[in-house]
This record gives C-alpha cells, structure tokens and sequence, in this order.
C-alpha cells in the first residue's frame, strides 16, 4: 500500500506509477478496484478555518469526524449531510472529507441547500501523470476558467487523486423539528412530499422509512432554524396535513436527530440481506421504482432519491429503462456487481465525452481503472 | 486588447458559406449584410468591437445543430450569443467568426410544479423565466443585475450570480439539466428534472465555460417557492472597515441573510444623486435583506440590529413596509445606471475572502489616488463578490487604458488577497491576460485539456478565456487544416 505523508509525495507516487492504482480515503465506500492501494489518509489536517467568512480548507485524507468536529465547535457544519456508508456496505474504517467529495455524497438536505459539489469551492489533486493541479478557490463566488471543482467532485478519484479540498460551510442551526406521518401509502406519501416542497416553509428534509415489523410507514418533514420560526413552520405543516395520522416531534429531542441519522444512513436496510440500489429520478416517477411491492424502499430528496432492497442478482435498472434518471448498485456481490455494473452506463456521446476526460487526465489509465464505466 | 488575425481563407468564403447555411436555415435566420451584421459587433463591454462574417438566428436545436455541423465541416470559430450583455467580452465576435444568436429561441417548454422545475429555451431572459411561475407564487433564484435583459444561455456560459446568491446560489446550483449541442452537431442531454446528473459531472464543467465547450439549447432548472415575505434593512457606518467587521459578525452569529449588499461613499453619492432614495451621507452603507415568515423575519433583523448596534452605525433604517422596502433597494438597484449617468466607468468582479474586505478597500483607495482615477464599491458583501467602479474618461486619450491598468492592479490585489478574478461576470477577453496571474501554466492547461476533448478543432469563441499565447497552437490547428 501506497500511503504518502504529502502532495509531493503523492504526486511522486503516481508520477512512477506503471500499473494501475486503487484510490482510497477511508475505503469505506465499497469501491475498490484491483491494483495496489494508493491511500491519501496520510494527508490530513486543517489548512484553514474562517468561521466568519463560512469557509475551511482541509487536507483530503483528514477524517471527517475531525472536519465535522471542528465545525460544531464553532456552532457551524458540512449542510449536504454527508452519508456513512459503514453500516450499509459493514465496511470498517474512518471516512475521509477527501471521500465524500470524490463521491459527491449528500444526505437529507441536498434537497434545500444542494449536493457536496455545491460546498466545493476549491480543490487540489494530482492528475494520473503525476502532475499537481489547483482549480477554483476559497470565495463562495468564481468563475474564472472552468469549473474543475465539479468535475473534481463525483469523479470517484478517476481524474486525479484530491489532496486538498476547500469547502463552503454553515451555521448549525438552533433548532430542528420533524413533523411525522403514519402509515400513507406511496401515492398519499408522494403528494405530502410534492405539497410540503411546494410549500413557503423551507423543508429541509423531506423522507420516508419502512415500519419495522408490521408498524407503519413513516413519512417525515423537517424544517430547521430558529426557535419560533421552526415551531411557527412546523404547524402550518401540521395545518395542512390534519387530515392524516400526524405527529409533530418535539424539537431537538434524541428521536428528532435519530430519524434523520436514520434516512441519511438507510438505516433500515443494514444486516438485511439482498442488494441495495440507489435510485435517482424526478420525485413523480418515484412510483415507478416504489411500485415495485416485492422491494422495501427508503427515500429520501422528496422521493428524488431511492434507496432499495432486492433479492441478490436482480437487475433494477432493467425494470427502469423508460424512467429517465439512474440507478447505482451500491451493495452486491464481486459477482453482481461485475455482470449488472455499479454505475448506469451513459448514452454514447456522453460516454464519449468522459471517456475522453479520463485519457487526458489519466493517460497511462491508472487511476481507478475500471470505476463509473 | 489583441484578437487573433482573421483568417484570410474564411473572409474569402463568406458567399459560399451564407449559401450553405441558407439551405438549412430559413432566410430571415441569416445576416449577413455589413450594416446588420454591426448589431452585432460587440456585448455590454463596449470598448472592444468588431462586425461577425455573419450571425445567424437559430430558432430550434436542430437549426443550432446544423450551423455548427456545417461550421465544423468549414473550419469556421463560431461565437455563441445570448443577449449579447457580457461585461467580460464573452461574445465580442472576430470578423472571420458566426455569431450564432439564441434570442429566437425564448419559449417555456415545460412547467412542473410537482417536480419544482421549469424546461426553457436558452434564449429566454432571466427575469421571464421567474415571469413565467411567478402567478403560481414561484420564482428562478440567479438574479444578474442585467435579468431584465439577459438570457438563460449568458447565465450558463458564465454562470452568473446576483444579489441573492448568499442564500440561493449561483446559476451552476440551479441547472438540473441541459440539452447541448457539440462543435460537430451532436446533441446531448445532460441531467434532467431528477437532481443529480450520471456519471461526471459534464454539466459542472459546461456551467461556467464561457460557450467554448458546446452550445446550450435547452435547460431544465429549479424553480423555488417564495418566501412568505422578506425586509431589507439599512444600516450606515463611518468608516468601510466597520461595516466589512459588521458583516462578518452577522454571519459568524448563525444569520444568513438572502443577500448583504455594501455601497461605500463615492457610490452612495452617486446613488442618492441620480435615484432619490433618502440614503444617508456616510462612508459605507449596507442593505440586508432578510426573508420568511413575519416572525422569522422580525427575529432576524433583531439579531442584525443588535450586532449592528455594537458597531456604532450612524444610520438604522428598517423597511416599515412595502414602499420603504423598495427606497431601500431603489438606490443599489440604480448603482450602474447612476454611475454611467456621470462618468465612463469599467465594472471589475474579483472576489476576495469577506476577511480581508477592510484591507482591500483601503488598498483600492491607495491605487485611486496613485492612478488619478476615482473608483465607487458597490458589492455583494456576504460572498466577497467586490464590483470596483473605475471612473474614467472615453474622449481624453489614454485615460481608457489607464483605467484598464488600473483595473488590473485591482485584480491581482484580489488574487494576492486570496480569491479570483472574477466572480460572477466571467473572463471573456477582459481578464483573459490576467489569467495567468491567478492560475500557473499547468493549472491552465487542465483546463484546456477539457476544450480539447469537448471542441477538438478549437473552434467555440476559441479567442477567450485563456491568454492567446496559451491557445496559439491549438488555434492554429484548425487555421493549418
């Protein structure tokens, strides 16, 4: 295992590499590829902390526990959520701040506040040649040049490898509350999510969870901020929805935070067996994938985002060719996941386009080779 | 400001070309006389002009297809252009280039409140996208100064921004989706109405790239619901330091307002002059403007009231309603129009870290003096995004490059001070020499490794951007073959 201590020895690394190169933060992620581990936990550490200008400079490799740590102390945090994949894929290790970019991973909130590449204000990385490269900045607005930084993000280290991220953060606010609902079946929860979007009141979570055994459904509204504001909000919700089985959560209380740790997680489907897909389409087709009664589903992003339970091997994307969107297969078996694929295929000219990306940034095609096509 | 030479060969085929686009276009979607081509000679920046071979005025994305197979096959640079209201000089055409114009193509293509987004033609300007939702009480956050008049096609090549960002984003946070068309005439879709687009993010890296890696047509983008209602509030202080000082207190106490704008004397002057919107005479003033229910708003404005209130403002004014919420914004919103009304001025974009607002300011006083030319800061305080006003004069010889010289020296302060060139309006052919202060020659060949793979023959607005001399031998390709 390759575990450099620095950016130059980073880029040295991969300047002399001959055969291709496993990228690895944490590897907690269930991503790896054959060939010799290139871990970037080696680069860890804060570069820079302005609270007052809502920004933090930090090392790839440093953990995110450390990251969101430093964040609460000065009452602020990452807004996208990041999600743990630890207890989903029972993967061991520590997440890295440099993984949850280079997968563009983002929870409940993406729906108000956007994903890990709309924090991502600047980076730093080393493209397959060995060269250091530097995009984008530490100001919340620029546009100068292209934007690297997104292409950076999401990119699952295929165009280069991160070794410093700069990333926009935000107050914590002072209270949350969770409105609840029981027991709606998915045309009833899917209007409730179309309706408290719709609405002015500023929902940042918008989600609904399988009942264990035999219990209801849950279907769960949050909105955050200010006391008065969050209890203000959090009836008119509460107005709209008299008719239906609903419960308003007392604000901050263990079970509010808990619900929340649970969607952004997929709590429900952890040491269940079967595969996990995760699904992304407009809310209104969410039925096309909840539809599918033989599966229990956890959603999220007002029925954006689809996290679904299936018996071992089945092919989800089959059954979802006429749904535009696109579905990744997060937990399988080495044997599924090689015949179904872990990322949709793209159309050809798109394919094309990446294809070409990636023989420019990675032109001996080492870096993660084999990773999102 | 160097263009590169025209190409001899191309001017010669101008007939030939008009001829080929003309089998495919519909007669009124071409010019091609000298007297309509001017209309197209430059953008907002208007310093730099010159007439295109031809511009033509595509009204669907198979007509935008065929201009660009044909162009390709020609080996003739095309311009893309949306209302043509860059500062930056994005779609300031050479006289060898197409303009190729999306304003024809303005229509609402589909609205969908369910999903919470609306599909566009890239041609439509900002402000009717938000026009289009806005009886249904929704709206298109981005706002650009310029909304009235610029389009959704601009807002992507540049990603723009606008007074409410600090909340809502900029442009790249609001696009799902876009339906593009490469150099060669292929189209692709991007994205869509679901939230995040498959496999690389393509669309983050179109977002932004200033029409140089293919032309949008169409764009799917995410509308919002109004706030049940917002207030600004005025506060004035004596001296730019405070006020930079108070706008990082507001935001350290967990305050997010939706926009905090920062006018400083020179400006407010100005303002007050040509608007008449009561402002008060002192050094900076700042205008917040806060949104939500009545109860969040009054809880907002008594948190920024109170840190306003240690740093001893000579001037608190809340919105007491509807009107006095407009005088407020009358002012910033006739910023420009005030300053042209009495001089000449270049509008510079850097953005800097909020920290170093103070220093920056005074530092942009120093070089006012040194250089002899008066600049007015009007800007977006919250996000850093600094717009110097230099005054200068058109008619008296060398004050133009003064002011550009000028203007440079404000840039590189930016970049030394830890942010950007720009920050919302873009690089076009303003920054483009300047780009190398900010990025080193590797960083910027990342960037043109991504041209290459998109327009391989470097033919979409290649003379932006990047420094010439950085593009010569990829131009010169395309001029060899």
């Amino acid at each position: 295992m390759l575990r450099p201590e620095n950016e130059d020895d980073l880029a040295e690394a991969i300047a002399s590499a001959s055969a291709p190169l496993c990228i690895q933060g944490g590897g907690t992620r269930g991503l790896a590829v054959p060939g010799e581990i290139l871990s970037t936990t080696g680069l860890s550490g804060v570069e820079l902390y302005e609270p007052g200008a809502l920004t933090l400079v930090v090392k790839a490799g440093t953990p995110l526990a450390e990251v969101e740590n430093l964040l609460a102390s000065e009452g602020q945090r990452l807004a996208f959520e990041p999600m743990d994949h630890r207890g989903l894929l029972g993967t061991k290790g520590e997440p890295t701040i440099g993984g949850v970019i280079a997968g563009n991973i983002s929870g409940p909130r993406r729906i108000q506040v956007g994903a890990a590449r709309d924090h991502l204000l600047g980076v730093r990385f080393v493209d397959g040649t060995g060269q250091v490269l530097k995009n984008g900045g530490r100001v919340m607005k620029n546009v100068t040049g292209y934007d690297l930084v997104k292409l950076m993000c999401g990119a699952h280290g295929t165009l280069g490898v991160l070794s410093e991220v700069s990333l926009k953060v935000l107050p914590k606010p002072e209270c949350s509350g969770t409105m609840v609902l029981y027991g709606l079946g998915w045309t009833a929860a899917l209007k409730v999510f179309c309706d408290v979007l719709k609405s002015p009141y500023d929902v940042t979570g918008v989600a609904r969870l399988p009942g264990r055994d035999g219990d209801y459904d849950r279907t769960f509204v949050r909105v955050e901020g200010f006391e008065d504001s969050v209890k203000y909000r959090l009836n008119k919700l509460y107005e709209m929805f008299s008719d239906f089985p609903v419960e308003k959560l007392t604000m901050n209380s263990e079970t509010n935070v808990r619900i929340w740790q649970s969607v952004q997680d997929v709590d429900p489907f952890h040491d269940k067996p079967g595969d996990v897909w995760r699904t992304s389409v407009k809310p209104t087709d969410m039925i096309r994938v909840t539809g599918m009664w033989d599966y229990k589903h956890v959603v999220d992003w007002g029925g954006g985002l689809i996290w679904s339970l299936v018996s071992e091997g089945v092919d989800l994307r089959e059954k979802l060719t006429d749904v535009p969107g696109h579905a990744t297969l997060v937990r399988a078996s080495d044997e599924t996941r090689t015949q179904l694929g872990v990322f949709q295929p793209q159309p050809a000219p798109l394919a094309a386009i990446s294809h070409g990306l990636r023989q420019k940034f990675d032109p001996k095609g080492i870096l993660n080779l084999g990773l999102m096509g | 400001m160097e263009m590169p030479v025209p190409d001899p060969a191309i001017l010669s085929r101008k007939a030939h070309l008009s001829r080929r686009l003309g089998a495919v276009l519909p007669a009124d979607a071409i010019i091609a006389s000298e007297a309509e081509t001017r209309a197209y000679e430059c953008d907002a920046l208007t310093a730099y002009k010159c007439p295109p071979l031809l511009a033509v005025l595509p009204r669907t994305t198979a007509e935008v297809s065929d201009i660009l197979r044909i162009c390709h096959e020609e080996g003739v640079p095309v311009v893309p252009r949306g209302s043509g209201t860059s500062l930056a000089g994005g779609a300031l055409p050479t006289a060898d280039c197409v303009i190729l114009g999306v304003a024809r193509m303005n229509e609402v293509l589909e609205t969908d409140y369910e999903n919470r987004i609306i599909r566009v033609q890239s041609g439509r300007t900002n402000l009717s996208v938000s026009g289009a939702v806005e009886e249904d009480e929704f709206f298109y956050a981005p706002d650009p100064s310029s909304q009235l008049a610029c389009a959704i096609a601009g807002n992507i090549a540049m990603n723009s921004g606008g007074a409410h960002c600090l909340k809502y984003g900029v442009t790249t946070n609001n696009l799902l989706g876009v339906t593009m068309v490469m150099m060669d005439g292929t189209i692709v879709e991007i994205g869509g109405a679901h939230l995040d687009a498959a496999g690389l993010d393509l669309m983050g890296v179109i977002c932004g790239s200033e029409g140089q890696l293919g032309v949008v047509t169409e764009a799917t983008l995410r509308i919002l619901r109004k706030p049940e209602g917002a207030r600004p509030v005025l506060i004035g202080f004596d001296s730019n330091e405070v006020a930079g000082a108070c706008v990082s207190d507001i935001i350290k106490a967990g305050v997010l307002p939706v926009a905090i704008e920062f006018m400083d004397r020179p400006c407010i002057r100005a303002c007050e002059a040509f608007a008449k919107a009561g402002y008060p005479d002192c050094e900076a003033l700042l205008i917040i403007e806060v949104e939500g229910s009545e109860a969040e708003i009054a809880h907002q404005l008594t948190l920024i009231k109170g840190i306003a209130q240690s740093h001893s403002p000579v001037e608190l004014r809340e919105a007491g309603d509807a009107e006095e919420a407009a005088r407020i914004w009358l002012g910033r919103k006739s910023a420009f129009g005030a300053m042209g009304q009495i001089n000449d001025y270049m509008c510079l974009d850097g953005t800097i870290p909020v920290s170093s607002l103070p220093f920056v300011l005074r530092r942009i006083g120093e070089l006012s003096k040194e250089f002899g030319l008066d600049v007015a800061n009007v800007f977006h305080a919250g996000d850093g995004n600094m717009h110097p006003l230099i005054l200068f004069d058109a008619n008296k010889p060398g004050d133009l490059e003064l002011c550009e010289e000028f203007g440079a020296e404000v840039l590189k302060l930016c970049v030394d001070a830890g942010g950007c060139l720009t920050g919302e309006h873009g690089v076009g052919v303003e920054k483009r020499d300047l780009m190398l202060y900010q990025y080193s020659a590797v960083d910027l060949e990342a960037q043109l490794k991504v041209k290459d793979v998109f327009d391989p023959k470097w033919l979409l607005n290649p003379a932006k951007v990047f420094p010439l001399s950085e593009t010569q031998s990829r131009r010169q390709v395309l001029a060899a073959e």
